[in-house]
């Protein structure tokens, strides 16, 4: 990441750990259904937990790379080779509903005129 | 004491036993013991026999099979073609898997017998398995207790002879956690040294299959079956793999170990402490030297674990929307669907997850939350590599107490402590195991429960990593030294 961007992440940090958690906003983006009462009680949870995680705060970690994986690993290639794939008729059978070779879901585009 | 994997495979092979044989006699175990128990969430009878069949064959044939004919319990979020997987979840309860695991099918081929799936806390997310949606399973050594998880249900089945060896999954400590609440081996690979493909996913960066078992040895020679590059998995490490069973060590003459000083067991209670302080005199004893380590950034691992495993599961469980597994929950558009579904089908710890997750992923969020984690991850992993400049192995509790009782942590952070000494091994990848190291009868109980000595070596030192835990099992034999409370359990 470029300085710039990265002194405008931490400025931008600072403000985003003291704001309230809209729990229904982030379950909307979770696609998750809460009752009134799990609103309740996740957004008691949640604030709770930040308070937690707000400890890493202590930490220094303005030249600090992210870690992205920890084995040290390079980009992996492999053949471009056709090999055999799952069966389609066993995989279509785990799914709620099918349609021939396909998956079916619920009108996504519009309502029929 | 019932026999031992590498003993099984040595009378099926000279064909002193038929894997049908050990089979059938495990079944019946299976069928005496696990109404109390719970370890198995599926029972695959049918198949096992079936497969016993194979093995004779392949060994009257003239074959040689590492594993022939030894009872295998699966952990239930690895598929096995035309067998349910559900991962203690209702959104998978009834989904059955179109392919099988790599892991389980290095394990299959080289003559395992698959018993069963096991019990876990839902997706992997628990440390008790009482987030399981499916079952309950309670601790062999006290019926009141749980297993630990998440792969309770493997570590249960081992423990209580329903099976001799168990598959896991690792992501924070549900190997090492239950393999110490239940007076068993439980060893987490490298980050990468096990294929994933087939395994469920939680966390990517972090998760890892790896071996139950009742010996350090058998543990190994699971390992050698599992581990190495697998082309369906990306992730998988291309480096030749060491073989390990027949290679383990009986002295720690020449080794260093590492006691971290902040893992300082001043905090726990004195009964506890005093085991660990036994175990790190007995490593002595075997010729060790003990050398103080720092790991000054170690206690930000839960906190950073917290942030980094939720963002990832909230990724990956996206996938459970109604569409191409599992349960489905109309609604009125696609989207309601998606979330009725969602609702419907996960628990509330995964909810809990997800949303946290969601959160620290969310726009304006990442930077503070997200980043910040993975930077810290940096330096726990750089405290790490620092402290093996010091000595070859570093060894710790595995988890902060012995198995408590069901329902005794109503608060998710007080589950979440359970992992305090194996999440940041988890977060620098490491190799780790938990070989048992006593136990102490809790406040609350009467039995003795078992406790864990964990132990940990730089990246892909396996064969050091089991060589010591041998040395110290050959040497203290601790977990002979327990009675399950299931009857006849070590007939």
């Amino acid at each position: 990441m470029a300085l710039a961007a990265e002194d405008a992440a931490c400025t931008f940090g600072e403000r985003a750990w003291s704001m309230p958690i809209d729990v229904r906003y982030v379950a909307k983006l979770a696609r998750l259904a809460l009752s009134p009462d799990e609103v309740e009680s996740y957004g008691a949870q949640l604030t709770d937990f930040l308070t937690h995680v707000d400890a890493l705060r202590e930490l220094d970690t303005q030249d600090v790379p992210a870690t992205a994986q920890v084995i040290h690993a390079r980009n992996v290639g492999r053949e471009d080779a056709v090999t055999p794939c799952l069966a389609r008729d066993e995989v279509l059978a785990g799914a709620p509903q099918a349609y021939g070779s396909y998956f079916r879901v619920p009108r996504i585009i519009g309502a029929e005129e | 004491m019932a026999q031992t994997a590498m003993e099984i495979a040595a009378d099926v092979n000279a064909r002193r036993r038929s894997a049908r044989e050990v089979t059938r006699e495990a079944l019946a175990r299976i069928e005496r013991t696990d109404g109390d128990v719970g370890a198995y969430l599926t029972r695959l009878d049918e198949f096992a026999l079936e497969h016993a069949e194979g093995v004779d064959a392949r060994v009257g044939a003239g074959e040689t099979l590492p594993l022939a004919g030894v009872p295998l319990a699966i952990k239930d979020n690895m598929c096995v073609r035309g067998t349910r997987t559900t991962c203690g979840s209702k959104i998978l309860a009834d989904w059955v898997a179109p392919y099988t695991a790599t892991a389980v099918l290095r394990l299959l081929e080289a003559g395992a017998i698959p018993l069963g799936k096991t019990n876990l806390d839902e997706f992997a997310m628990g440390s008790s398995c009482e987030n399981s949606a499916l079952g309950v399973t309670r601790n062999p050594y006290d019926l009141e207790r749980v297993p630990g998880g998440s792969s309770g249900g493997s570590a249960a089945a081992v423990a209580a002879d329903e099976a001799v060896i168990a598959t896991g999954s690792d992501t924070g400590g549900s190997i090492r956690e239950p393999a110490a609440f239940c007076n068993v081996v439980g060893f987490k690979p490298t980050y990468g040294r096990v294929s994933r493909y087939g395994l469920v996913a939680f966390a990517s960066s972090l998760d890892q299959i790896g071996p139950f078992a009742r010996t350090v040895e058998d543990a190994a020679l699971v390992y050698d079956v599992i581990a190495g590059k697998d082309p369906m998995d990306a992730t998988s490490v291309d480096l030749p793999v060491e073989p390990t069973a027949r290679h383990l060590r009986d002295d720690l003459n020449g080794i260093r170990v590492g006691i971290v000083r902040e893992f300082t067991t001043d905090a726990l209670p004195a009964v506890v402490a005093d085991v660990y302080t036994i175990a790190y005199r007995e490593l002595e004893k075997l010729g060790a030297t003990l050398v103080d380590v720092s790991l000054p950034t170690a206690q930000y691992g839960l906190a950073t674990y917290y942030l980094i495993a939720p963002a990832e599961c909230s990724s990956n469980l996206a996938r459970f929307d109604g569409v191409r597994y599992g349960l489905r929950v109309n609604g009125s558009d696609v989207t309601e669907m998606y979330e009725k579904t969602r609702a419907a089908g996960f628990g509330a710890e995964v909810k809990r997850r997800i949303l946290i997750g969601t959160y620290a992923l969310s726009s304006g969020y990442y930077d503070a939350y997200y980043v910040k984690a993975q930077k810290v991850r940096t330096l726990i992993a750089a405290d790490f590599a620092k402290a093996f400049e010091r000595c070859d192995v570093i060894a710790s509790p595995a988890a902060s107490s012995p198995a408590f009782r069901f329902n005794a942590k109503s608060d998710p952070y007080s589950m979440y402590l359970m992992d305090y000494y194996t999440i940041p091994v988890s977060l620098a990848g490491l190799p780790s195991l938990s070989v048992p190291c006593g136990a102490v009868i809790p406040e609350d109980g009467t039995r003795p429960m078992p406790m864990g000595l964990q132990l940990v070596t730089p990246l892909f030192e396996e064969r050091r990593l089991l060589g010591v835990a041998n040395a110290f099992e050959k040497a203290t034999q601790h977990a002979s030294k327990l009675t399950p409370q299931i009857a006849g359990a070590r007939a």
